[in-house]
């Protein structure tokens, strides 16, 4: 069959601080709710930001607006420099990852295959040639060669969620989109997920995660955007952000903000008065 | 997706041709007029001027007009269903869609019924067919409408909505049954059991091109197909143009479908069958499980035309009555295991 679509091109090789992704004025609506309600963010390369806010705020929303999943009601959502829905899926595949909440699969394949599922978009791009290597070294980042074999759905929740950003990875897209990566993982593994998304950061890609643990967004992340009911309350550097009003009122409930006994960096934990 | 596992796809591969490259001439020699494997060899390399004797009259007669039309269509309904039944397993993401079971089938049989109750004939030889694909297509759209939601195909619905879709579409083919004379009447019926025994050459023609078409499109999108086990979003977010993929399947489907119900009835569970013990011996990789199914559902249906003809002989078992006593316990079997994964139904 004749192929009338032409191949979607690589993106040239992105500069330290770069904006990878942005919106202005966005608002989206799901149903009769108004989930964003005009944000404004930037995602610059060699950076991670992290998303964080109360069940509900629009976290994942915001994540799935800047992944070009959702049309804006309002406003608009730029990725690479370019309105989102002007770019086709193949382009998109190349320029951003996305780690989805919950990893599912109606087949069974293996982790190594799921994995290279991640390769895809590269197929017939010259950069395809380094196929084996990018799901050899995400799978290695990610601790899964143990498993690479057996088949997805032999695995536990914490092993899936650390095959899907094996894939992700693998993807080497500049603009990482993970959606609570560590949700489903043990404290090491929490900690492995985040110093990964520090390196791609150092490397040069732009890293935008949600988090529910505080904590971790205030040791990790070089920005923080905190979202409550669809608006951005509050963005810049953890130290910044984190103020112990500010958390208490969107979270609606005491916090108590403290630098750590030994190192000095910030300490978030909820008020309690047992 | 590569290199992985291509020990067993070779394999299997290599063990589906061999069967049949055994099956054909097996097929074309036994019969009412049994003749030697050896003659049908011969009788093929005269025919292709590569020496050989041609056969007595009667025998190349019976070889030519009578076997030979009967073992091609009987290969390209297999390789139809099989394809059908990989590419759909795919689309839906669920192992248990079938054309057979989802109603995609008999709502190809309405059109083809219609086609004959009402003596239809504006496309000639191809009338038949063209029926049958664009009543499968409207089926396939309605089932594909009607049982997604939040972008998933849940088991129980897709089944639920396959019952609901075969009930009308069995209705309408008995209302267009009630509708016919008694001549059409007789071609449906014995239509509708699923047999391969009248077989002709233009038979062959009329349902080449659906079949054909839709054999060659289908491993263009093996790939994507893979990928869309990930789920819609990650698939989208992997490149697929996830919507115009399921459209251009869907459309691959239903000629499928309509290839292999407009010669031979509704013959069920081979589509289901094949492409799920491909899946258990190679794994889920589309690449081989679609020309394999294809392969693998040619080889059944052949091997099952040639049993239905030949178990009593000289009367002919139905071949759609054959497949579906071998296949139901098998979609049971699959019902009950499926189950057991997902713990219930809810």
């Amino acid at each position: 069959m004749i192929r009338l679509r032409t191949r979607a091109v690589p993106p040239p090789p992105v500069t330290p601080g770069e904006v990878l992704a942005e919106t202005e004025g966005l608002r989206v609506r799901l149903g009769a709710r108004e989930v964003l309600a005009g944000v404004d963010v930037t995602v610059r390369a060699g950076e991670v930001l992290a998303l964080v806010g109360p069940n509900g705020a629009g976290k994942s929303t915001l994540l799935s607006a800047l992944a070009a999943d959702l049309t804006a009601a309002e406003g608009v959502v730029r990725i690479h420099g370019r309105p989102a829905a002007q770019w086709s899926a193949p382009e998109l595949a190349l320029r951003r990852a996305v780690l989805p909440q919950s990893a599912a699969l109606s087949f069974p394949f293996t982790v190594e295959e799921v994995v290279r599922m991640g390769r895809a978009p590269w197929a017939g791009t010259p950069l395809a040639d380094q196929d084996d290597m990018a799901v050899a070294a995400a799978m290695a980042a990610t601790e899964v060669p143990a498993f690479a074999v057996r088949p997805f759905s032999a695995l536990s929740g914490g092993e899936r969620a650390r095959v899907a950003l094996a894939r992700v990875l693998a993807q080497r897209a500049p603009l990482l989109l993970l959606d609570e990566p560590t949700a489903a993982l043990d404290l090491k593994h929490q900690e492995l997920v985040l110093r990964l998304c520090r390196e791609r950061a150092r490397a040069g890609d732009a890293v935008v995660v949600v988090l529910h643990d505080l904590g971790l967004a205030a040791a990790y992340a070089h920005r923080v955007a905190v979202l409550h009911a669809g608006r951005i309350a509050a963005d810049g550097p953890p130290a910044e952000v984190f103020d112990e009003r500010l958390l208490s009122e969107v979270y609606d409930q005491p916090v108590e903000v403290l630098p750590h006994p030994r190192t000095g960096a910030v300490l978030v934990a909820p008020r309690r008065d047992l | 997706m590569r290199r992985i596992r291509r020990g067993p796809a070779w394999l299997l591969t290599i063990g589906l041709v061999a069967a049949l490259l055994v099956l054909v001439p097996l097929a074309a020699g036994i019969g009412a007029y049994p003749i030697p494997v050896g003659d049908v060899l011969s009788s093929v390399q005269h025919k292709a001027g590569l020496g050989g004797t041609e056969l007595d009259r009667v025998a190349e007669s019976v070889l030519w007009n009578v076997r030979f039309p009967r073992i091609v269509l009987a290969l390209l309904v297999g390789a139809s269903l099989g394809c059908a039944g990989a590419l759909m397993q795919g689309v839906f993401g669920n192992p248990l869609a079938e054309p057979g079971t989802i109603g995609v089938s008999l709502g190809a049989a309405v059109g083809a019924v219609a086609a004959i109750a009402l003596g239809l004939n504006f496309l000639g030889n191809w009338t038949l067919p063209a029926m049958a694909f664009v009543a499968g297509l409207c089926t396939v759209l309605l089932v594909y409408a009607m049982s997604r939601a939040g972008g998933r195909t849940e088991v129980v619905t897709l089944i639920l909505t396959g019952i609901a879709v075969n009930a009308f579409c069995g209705a309408l083919v008995g209302l267009f049954i009630f509708l016919a004379d008694t001549a059409a009447v007789n071609q449906i019926t014995f239509w509708q059991l699923g047999s391969l025994s009248q077989a002709t050459w233009p038979k062959v023609l009329a349902v080449l091109p659906c079949a054909a078409a839709g054999l060659l499109l289908a491993p263009l999108y093996s790939r994507r197909l893979d990928l869309l086990a990930l789920g819609d979003r990650p698939a989208r977010h992997l490149g697929v143009d996830v919507e115009r993929l399921r459209i251009v399947l869907i459309l691959v489907v239903a000629l499928l479908t309509a290839a292999a119900v407009s010669v031979s009835g509704v013959i069920g569970f081979v589509g289901l069958v094949v492409p799920h013990l491909l899946r258990m011996a190679a794994g889920p990789g589309h690449r081989f499980l679609i020309p394999g199914s294809a392969l693998g559902g040619a080889v059944v249906l052949l091997g099952a035309d040639l049993a239905a003809r030949t178990l009593a002989a000289p009367a002919e078992l139905p071949l759609g009555v054959l497949t579906a006593l071998v296949g139901s316990p098998f979609f049971f079997w699959l019902l009950r295991r499926t189950r057991r994964k997902q713990g219930g139904w809810a």
